[in-house]
């Protein structure tokens, strides 16, 4: 039997892609129809969002480096739908924090962004992603040229910030945000131009 | 003579606790010899064949201390807990606290008193207990309505006599990895210690707890012994006691070693100073959507004269 063409792969990866971002949305679905949200529904729903925007953020990361080892062509054909849905958990973990934390009050907000430096870190790595949602089009790639890769490198500034956010914020159990920083910076730390530094070369350029 | 009242929270359908809870608990009662006890008391255990099977408490006295704020629900408060001995995740505790033996259980009492000795868990139930409706606050800014079941800690404490040179009160969780599983990643320095000023253990506000809701303290709250100090965050209020210390120093304390920065000795709800890194302005009672004003001292203005002269800033 001949293997599946290109595009019956490239459907199955884009299927995956989607999943991975519509899975976690489908199951609080069913926790809010099931009222099993916990005895803080407030706090569920953060931490849900934020936990999904961290992972989905990583998917996104991976998708390079799973290519050049891979040699497939699909991975980086999905990793807008994946980093658009990272994008879509940010914004929704952003808007609970703002209606039910601080019931929309701007003034709160401004508050929160001086006086507490995980807040303003997480509004930061929100910040960075916006223009990268919106020039996220095809239009806007071919309109960008070069500049479109490398303002699309943001990502990495709004990885970090977004683990260091949850680092910032637990008490004492660091297990989960460390764990995400580790792959975090497997994940950068492959983008590294490590030839030319072992050689004393001057780095190459890469796209994200 | 005694007669048992039951209070309005005491009994309700919705109070029922999950099934998978219960289950546990059941494991761990009927192992002491509790279940029969639990079943002895009608309206209790057979008003539904799955309710907690928690012995109840005979109360002497109630009285609600919250200003007649509405009680938190049962499940709630005993499926939203910190007490990392079995987990740091909330639901972890509910889920994990079935290990803890609570039988047979003795607090050893010494250090700088006349009298030193040891208390059972079952003679301290014997006793005298009353029902006390308590606000709860904890550091992570959310909070609870509980009514708790003990006595005064002071006249506990008085029994044992203590000396001039007793100037704080030092306690200790029971530390055992075969039964706290989560004591085996180094979250906390285990046991976990806590510590109150000789005034604050002495102010009749300050209750050591063996009960809510009319029963026994489920695991995951604490059982068998804990303490209830309602105008310090939760954390000072320590759970499964198993000793208790008059010292003459100001002893050492969990959260405090972990980060001092972050929790002071004294840790008194205050919503002017804040958390290096949140707010204590404001608190989210659980059951509600949006947060409400936390309370100077919890709302309990009382004990505002021990801590007269002193900068709440410096002692947060």
């Amino acid at each position: 039997m001949p293997a599946p063409g290109p595009t019956v792969r490239l459907w199955g990866w884009r299927l995956a892609a989607w999943a991975l971002g519509l899975a976690p949305l489908l199951w609080l679905a069913v926790r809010v129809l099931q009222s099993r949200l916990g005895a803080n529904p407030v706090e569920f729903l953060e931490h849900y969002a934020g936990d999904w925007s961290l992972r989905l953020l990583l998917a996104t990361l991976a998708m390079t480096p799973l290519r050049r080892i891979s040699g497939w062509s699909e991975p980086v054909r999905v990793r807008r739908a994946l980093g658009l849905w990272a994008f879509f958990w940010i914004c929704l973990h952003f808007a609970i924090y703002l209606t039910f934390d601080l019931e929309g009050s701007p003034a709160a907000l401004a508050d929160d962004l001086v006086k507490r430096s995980y807040i303003a870190i997480g509004f930061a790595a929100w910040l960075l992603l916006v223009p990268l949602a919106i020039t996220s089009t095809q239009a806007w790639q071919r309109r960008l040229k070069r500049r479109w890769a490398q303002l699309h490198r943001l990502i990495y500034a709004a990885a970090l910030l977004g683990v260091v956010h949850y680092l910032w914020l637990v008490k004492a159990d660091r297990r989960e945000p460390l764990l995400y920083l580790a792959l975090l910076l497997v994940l950068l730390g492959w983008r590294l131009p490590w030839r030319g530094i072992l050689r004393g070369h001057s780095p190459p350029r890469r796209t994200p | 003579m005694l007669i048992r009242i039951l209070p309005p929270h005491a009994l309700r359908e919705s109070d029922v606790t999950p099934e998978t809870l219960y289950l546990s608990r059941r494991r761990v009662l009927g192992g002491l010899g509790l279940g029969a006890a639990a079943l002895a008391l009608p309206g209790l255990a057979t008003a539904k064949a799955s309710a907690p099977a928690l012995a109840a408490l005979n109360v002497a006295a109630h009285r609600d201390q919250a200003g007649g704020e509405k009680v938190t629900d049962f499940e709630t408060v005993s499926t939203y807990n910190n007490y990392y001995e079995f987990g740091s995740d909330k639901d972890d505790p509910a889920r994990n606290a079935g290990s803890l033996k609570t039988r047979p259980w003795t607090v050893v009492v010494d250090g700088e008193c006349e009298a030193p000795g040891r208390a059972d868990i079952d003679t301290l139930i014997a006793g005298r207990l009353e029902e006390r409706i308590y606000r709860h606050r904890c550091v992570e800014a959310w909070s609870i309505v509980v009514p708790w079941v003990g006595l005064p800690l002071g006249d506990f404490l008085k029994r044992y006599k203590p000396t001039s040179k007793a100037r704080y009160v030092a306690f200790e969780t029971l530390y055992d990895p075969k039964q706290m599983p989560d004591t085996r990643y180094g979250v906390l320095d285990w046991p976990y210690v806590e510590g109150l000023r000789i005034d604050e253990a002495m102010h009749p506000l300050t209750m050591l707890t063996v009960g809510m809701y009319g029963r026994v303290l489920p695991n995951q709250n604490g059982a068998p012994l804990r303490l209830t100090v309602p105008w310090k965050y939760g954390f000072k209020s320590i759970k499964s006691i198993v000793r208790i210390r008059f010292v003459e120093k100001q002893p050492p304390t969990t959260w405090n070693r972990m980060a001092a920065s972050e929790y002071g000795f004294y840790s008194n709800v205050n919503p002017n100073v804040d958390h290096p890194r949140w707010s204590q302005a404001k608190e989210r009672r659980l059951g509600e959507l949006f947060k409400r004003d936390t309370l100077m001292f919890n709302g309990y203005p009382e004990v505002a004269s021990l801590y007269a002269g002193m900068d709440l800033k410096q002692n947060y």
